[in-house]
């Protein structure tokens, strides 16, 4: 009886995890300790994305240290939007132009990886079909009717999307490379499988932004769970010890 | 030396005695199990959430426009921000973790009984306490559900007859949840609230070494003295539960950084991703859900159709926790000696708790709103029925002395 209503109590936690995302089309495990990678997407999001989009909460000095790519670097080839390299990493149009421009302002990613993960910023950057009903001309699977032009078509190209889905009626909500009935119309520089490759960059890149210390987090806390192993294993023998005279 | 002064210093204040009447010389019964080390952890948690909390306090900028910001500031810019932010997010969980831990431990062996009214009512004036100040915390870091979950939870003080809405408006501060509730929020969660906990902690402490310790067996050991005048069954509180206790600290510490380094956010549980945009009164978040430890209420609130009817029912949840000492009919204390009604009832009991925590959780669906009602009635069944099912129970003799 005890033992059950213990069970019961430590099997609480575990059923009651689960990630807290919607359904989207593709799969990404990010790895933060590809820092090549980072760098790639670093130099990615300041070229195609730090336009519009600001990182409001990173300095360019973070990703220079954190990146280790040299300040010179940083300062010669990633800041595109004024500032110096102690600044917060802001994108160069107004709230209210970008209002007018685009009918919504663009949103800070400082923290998208940790609102929406990684999944979703994959699928998203992968989801841009043509749709001439829309302003931009383009349309996206993840966020319907998205005010974000397709600004990364000079490196995928152009898809379309078939609306009775080719693949076995398996239209949305697939997984992996099977995924959505998205058809490559017009090459971009890149192929289909460096462009899935260069989000893959951005999305380790935006993990990271959502959380710095993510770099370290875990291989401190490796330190602290060994040093605390030891600890208790010190405590459980000085308690076994005073015990002795318990009878 | 260190005696003349111990001397000279006791002339002046009870330093000696209080060590002695709380620590040195407290004998506490011998045959605490594993449901035992949950007070101990409990008050770690405290100072763990005081300490952690000054430092927040020391960066935290407590108005609508710079909150969210400041949080931020503290994950990525202050030495350490990040670790002391997590510890103090973490341990808000953990804390009610250890704290259910610890209530389900006075059901089991019955350490509300008689002469412990009193303990347990300084424990649920804890608990209370506890509540407020978590709901208060929440909201400081001005993410969205921080936002929402404030709305939602000031809005249920409308349903108060007559007064209702000048309650709410009194409440925020505001005809809407702004600035002036946020920085309000911020003088009870840093200031008042601990105050008000760390007062009840130290009477919960006195009561308890006033009484004695309660023990799995649920029979008191302060009944058989020896010849020395301490219980035969009793052990010194130093070193004998203060070395058991640092070890419980080890395992438990272990847990605590397993989740602040590998998973602080437990899966959207500790830390929501709704919280990962800051307050916007234009965007409500897809479902309103309040931290995990408050959902089995928050499942009570939803079961019940009408507004009025879900914030009594709700809290009535906690309060009925107070009369829980003269519910009890049993002639004994423990589940050990209880006969298989109680041992079915708080199981039932407490496999309602856990699915009404679980369906708090959900979105709104039929089949919810079903689950909940009857995991509700259970719980108030439970309790409700306790006189009379208590006394029915078929108990077993209770041992003079404690057994292992």
């Amino acid at each position: 009886m005890k033992r059950s209503l213990l069970l019961a109590l430590l099997v609480m936690l575990p059923i009651s995890v689960w990630a807290a995302e919607g359904s989207v089309p593709f799969e990404f495990d990010p790895n933060l300790d590809n820092q090549a990678s980072l760098q790639r997407g670093a130099k990615l999001f300041m070229n195609y994305c730090s336009g519009c989009h600001s990182l409001q909460y990173m300095r360019y000095n973070r990703i220079a240290e954190d990146l280790e790519i040299p300040r010179d670097v940083v300062e010669n080839n990633l800041i595109m939007t004024g500032g110096k390299i102690h600044s917060t990493i802001q994108g160069t149009m107004s709230k209210e132009q970008a209002g007018d421009w685009f009918g919504k302002a663009p949103p800070d990613l400082s923290l998208i990886a940790r609102q929406r993960g990684a999944d979703w910023i994959y699928s998203f950057l992968l989801s841009f079909y043509l749709d001439d009903s829309r302003p931009n001309g383009v349309n996206n699977l993840v966020m319907a009717n998205t005010a974000m032009p397709h600004v990364l078509a000079p490196l995928q190209g152009y898809q379309v999307h078939e609306e009775s889905g080719g693949h076995d009626g398996e239209s949305e909500g697939g997984h992996g490379d099977a995924g959505p009935a998205l058809e490559l119309v017009q090459e971009g520089q890149l192929n289909p499988a460096e462009y899935r490759s260069a989000v893959g960059d951005i999305t380790n890149f935006l993990v990271y932004a959502g959380e710095p210390v993510k770099l370290t987090r875990a291989s401190l806390g490796f330190k602290v769970i060994v040093f605390l192993i030891l600890f208790t294993g010190l405590a459980y023998m000085l308690k076994r010890e005073f015990w002795r005279d318990v009878h | 030396m260190a005696s003349k002064f111990m001397n000279w210093v006791d002339a002046r204040f009870p330093a000696t005695q209080l060590w002695n009447d709380h620590v040195g010389q407290y004998y506490a019964p011998k045959n605490f199990n594993f449901w035992y080390y949950f007070g101990s952890l409990a008050m770690l948690v405290l100072v763990n959430q005081l300490l952690t909390g000054i430092w927040l306090a020391m960066f935290y900028k407590p108005s609508a426009a710079e909150a969210f910001g400041s949080v931020a500031y503290i994950m990525r810019e202050v030495e350490w921000g990040w670790l002391i932010r997590y510890m103090h997010s973490t341990g808000a969980s953990f804390f009610f973790i250890v704290v259910y831990l610890h209530m389900f431990r006075a059901l089991l062996y019955g350490s509300y009984r008689k002469p412990r009214e009193l303990l347990w009512i300084f424990g649920c004036l804890i608990f209370l306490a506890l509540m407020a100040e978590a709901f208060m915390g929440y909201v400081l870091p001005w993410g969205n559900m921080s936002y929402w979950g404030a709305q939602v939870i000031i809005s249920l003080f409308s349903a108060v007859p007559v007064v209702g809405e000048q309650l709410t408006t009194w409440i925020r501060g505001d005809f809407v949840v702004g600035d002036a509730t946020l920085n309000r929020f911020f003088a009870l969660h840093v200031v008042a609230l601990p105050f008000v906990l760390v007062g009840l902690v130290i009477a919960h402490i006195m009561a308890l070494h006033h009484v004695g310790s309660n023990n799995p067996d649920g029979i008191e050991i302060k009944a058989n003295k020896g010849a020395d005048g301490h219980p035969v069954d009793g052990i010194r509180f130093h070193p004998y539960y203060t070395v058991k206790d640092l070890f419980g600290v080890g395992v438990f510490l272990i847990l605590f950084a397993g989740v602040i380094f590998f998973a602080p956010t437990f899966g959207g549980l500790f830390l929501e991703v709704d919280n990962f945009s800051p307050a916007n009164p234009s965007v409500t978040p897809e479902h309103i859900k309040p931290s995990w430890y408050f959902t089995p209420f928050y499942a009570m609130l939803r079961a019940v159709p009408s507004k009025g009817g879900g914030v009594i029912v709700m809290f009535s949840a906690v309060f009925i926790l107070f009369f829980l000492p003269w519910l009890d009919r049993s002639r004994v204390k423990s589940i050990r000696y209880k006969g298989i009604i109680f041992k079915v009832a708080l199981t039932l009991f407490a496999v309602s708790f856990l699915s009404l925590a679980y369906l708090g959780l959900q979105a709104p669906s039929d089949g919810v709103k079903l689950s909940a009602r009857i995991a509700t009635v259970t719980y108030f069944l439970f309790f409700l029925l306790m006189p009379i099912y208590s006394k029915l129970d078929r108990t077993k003799p209770v041992p003079e002395r404690v057994t292992g």
